[in-house]
């Protein structure tokens, strides 16, 4: 199986084989199906194992790249796991989640003449085999030390946490405010492009390692984080996202058939609304779809509408598509799909009937302008190009801001002028002694390996700290 | 598990009351907080307000009406049974000071809500007017309590068939002509909430009104139970439930709550058929 590094390049990038969009616009089964073990070896042989591998520096959590895909050319599949596991708890999700062509792939050399390796499509193969087909064996843990961690929030940086110091030896509990763990994974990231079953495993995995998990627990009521250190808990944790929607502030938002992204993906995704009379939960189904925003949760909310039986979708963007802040195949997908893309195209007004349901849209044409303080340039509206679009159900998905119900409830916790948590960027440690923060309650609205990044951080100095001292 | 410890039925079998171990929320609410529950795996999440708590016990209750699919499954449990999940205490808690003369009033099953901040102004050394209606007598709610954790208790039924034959409103029209209260709390239905606190706005008093729409975090991470108050709009679940009841949008409030209501009505169609069958 081995091949001349000279005709290593000749390998075309393997397509990952999909559902049909025909059939999968339907139907909220996985849309990409996996590599088999013999098209992950031949992807994994096109890698060119460089001496400074520019795909690792490209990796929030630092993977071991070419080593892993070296392992899977191999053939030594349960090797790759390990070397994943080493860096990444979470290789399963990151694997189809991450923004990898911003990232790993992104700065990887074969990039430069033709495609990247597909490095996300490995990671998965890998962590998916190692869940099916070979028994998880985790590394080993430390001794006992004796300590109690509270990690609040059970989405990706609180799991990596969780993870990182039951290895250490420290006694870890999760507590989460919804009755499922997993936050974002689990309430917002559908099951079409992240089954929640895997979710469950990795949580079950940790859960075998000393994981104690208590749900229906909102940090800020149900306990302060004061009680938590009067309970005996040695250092806290706080990863509980962004969690609160923005709207659009404009008129008519409060129109019966408008959702905030969260609770309509929360809804379809955490109460199976989709499932709708068998699961209790409801959900409007609209015809005329539109969805404001352009990022990853906006196409998860696109395509969401579109499973449960829209005849139009569209992603209405006020600025234009090199703007779009969602991952790449996520476009692709929702394109496939049949999404359609109104861009520059910016909602001014929702008009109601007489019963309160939104029934049309107001918007405005836009024009790009000067670059804003962000670097993107600036939409500006058209002067009368006010135009009406049909849409009986809208989401809003412009983004997240800070939750204050939790960070509001402890003085001792500063905050930054836009409500978020203010913590070191190497060590993840609040002002309040005793105390990690990490993931989109530190930065605002990021990705899950940005989270995980943090959550690892944070987890070492948590460590030190149990260990050694603040 | 959250256990069912005592149940009772009021109001002709259609009103329930759950009295059930929650240690620490019952350790932690206040008067006004709210809980939320879920029946089962494939359960809804139900937002109820607290009715009474017992932290001795480590217990809360919760007082529903039957309604639909949900709350006919919550009817199903029984003592011993329990609720997979219930979340709280969730939402502020009523700002209860010493302020003079206080006028509380109730209908419905918002008098379940209405007990435990009734009692707080009481023994917060407020004089306690209270007024609760229901459509007959049989739907009358916790008159005992009522009488107990106030001064003066006035009973209103739609029909006449117990106490003053009308609305709550004509009672209170009465109250305020003949007292300087110093606040009206009013919980019940909203169009009794919003006819309260158009009165109290003719009268100048200060009304509280506690809301209840549709939720599914109650974290203020969905924005589902938004509210328009004045020019803004709130999220009931963290800067409720309680509101200033002269800026509250009433009408906009009650579509929203409408907003499932042939979803909700063909779920509960289906659950009665299925159960008459059994």
């Amino acid at each position: 199986m081995t091949q001349k590094a000279s005709k290593k390049e000749k390998i075309p990038r393997q397509p990952m084989p999909e559902q049909a969009p025909e059939v999968r616009r339907r139907n909220f089964e996985e849309v990409p199906l996996g590599y088999s073990p013999e098209t992950a070896v031949k992807e994994a042989q096109r890698c060119l194992q460089c001496k400074k591998p520019a795909c690792v520096t490209g990796c929030p959590v630092e993977v071991d790249i070419p080593g892993f895909v070296g392992q899977i050319a191999e053939g030594h599949f349960e090797n790759a796991i390990q070397t994943i596991w080493g860096k990444n708890s979470l290789p399963a999700i990151c694997g189809r989640v991450c923004p990898q062509e911003i990232q790993c792939e992104g700065e990887c050399i074969l990039g430069k003449k033709d495609q990247p390796l597909a490095i996300g499509n490995l990671e998965r193969f890998v962590a998916d085999r190692a869940r099916e087909e070979v028994a998880c064996e985790f590394p080993a843990k430390a001794a006992p030390t004796g300590k109690k961690v509270a990690i609040v929030g059970s989405g990706p940086s609180g799991l990596t946490v969780a993870g990182d110091l039951l290895l250490k030896g420290h006694e870890v509990t999760l507590l989460e405010a919804f009755h499922k763990p997993g936050g974002v994974l689990v309430y917002g990231i559908p099951e079409f492009r992240l089954p929640k079953e895997i979710v469950a495993c990795e949580v079950a995995g940790l859960e075998k390692l000393g994981l104690r998990i208590e749900c229906n627990n909102v940090v800020g009521r149900t306990v302060s984080l004061d009680e938590l250190f009067e309970d005996g808990y040695d250092a806290v944790y706080i990863g509980v996202g962004a969690g609160l929607p923005k709207f659009l502030n404009i008129p008519g938002e409060n129109l019966i058939g408008i959702y905030s992204a969260n609770e309509y993906l929360t809804r379809a995704n955490l109460m199976k609304a989709y499932r709708f009379p068998e699961y209790d939960t409801p959900l409007a189904k609209g015809k005329n779809v539109a969805v404001l925003g352009a990022g990853n949760v906006a196409m998860d909310s696109a395509r969401t509408a579109m499973r449960l039986g829209a005849e139009k979708v569209r992603i209405v963007y006020r600025r234009s598509r090199d703007e779009m802040p969602a991952r790449a195949a996520e476009i692709h997908h929702a394109e496939e799909e049949g999404i359609e893309f109104y861009l520059l195209t910016s909602p001014i007004a929702f008009v109601g009937d007489e019963n309160g349901r939104v029934v049309q849209m107001k918007c405005l044409q836009m024009e790009l302008g000067e670059p804003d303080e962000s670097g993107r340039r600036r939409p500006v509206a058209v002067e009368g190009s006010e135009f009406l679009l049909d849409c009986d159900l809208a989401v809003v998905a412009v983004g997240a801001d800070a939750n204050p119900l939790l960070t509001q409830s402890d003085p001792e916790i500063s905050l930054n002028k836009w409500g978020y948590i203010i913590a070191d960027p190497k060590t993840g440690k609040t002002t309040k002694k005793g105390v990690w923060a990490g993931g989109d309650i530190v930065t605002g609205q990021a990705t899950v390996i940005l989270a995980m990044g943090a959550g690892r951080d944070a987890a070492n100095s948590i460590h030190d700290y149990l260990t050694i001292g603040w | 598990m959250f256990k069912i410890v005592k149940r009772e039925t009021m109001a002709d079998d259609t009103v329930v009351l759950n009295e059930i171990e929650a240690p620490r929320i019952a350790a932690k609410a206040r008067p006004g907080q709210f809980v939320i529950l879920k029946a089962n795996e494939t359960g809804e999440r139900i937002p109820l307000t607290i009715s009474d708590l017992d932290p001795e016990r480590g217990t809360i209750t919760v007082i529903y009406m039957v309604v639909g699919k949900s709350t006919a499954l919550f009817q199903t449990l029984a003592v011993g049974d329990g609720y997979q999940d219930v979340i709280g205490p969730l939402g502020k808690p009523t700002d209860i000071e010493k302020l003079g003369k206080v006028v509380c009033v109730g209908g419905g099953t918002g008098v379940a809500v209405l007990f435990p901040i009734t009692r707080g102004f009481k023994e917060a050394g407020n004089e306690v007017i209270s007024i609760i209606g229901a459509r007959n007598k049989d739907l009358l709610l916790l008159e005992d309590k009522m009488k107990a954790a106030s001064d003066q208790l006035h009973v209103c039924t739609d029909d006449g068939s117990y106490g003053h034959k009308g609305f709550v409103t004509e009672v209170l029209k009465d109250v305020l002509d003949n007292h300087k209260a110093d606040l009206v709390v009013a919980i019940g239905p909203v169009p009794m909430m919003k006819f309260v606190s158009k009165l109290t706005y003719e009268y100048n008093v200060k009304t509280l009104v506690s809301l209840n729409p549709i939720m599914i975090d109650g974290t203020g991470m969905c924005g589902g139970c938004r509210v328009s108050v004045g020019d803004e709009t709130k999220f009931a679940c963290v800067d409720g439930p309680e509101f200033d009841g002269h800026k509250v949008d009433y009408d906009g409030l009650m579509q929203r709550l409408n907003a499932y209501a042939q979803e909700e009505k063909a779920a509960y169609e289906q659950y009665c058929r299925l159960h008459q069958t059994d």
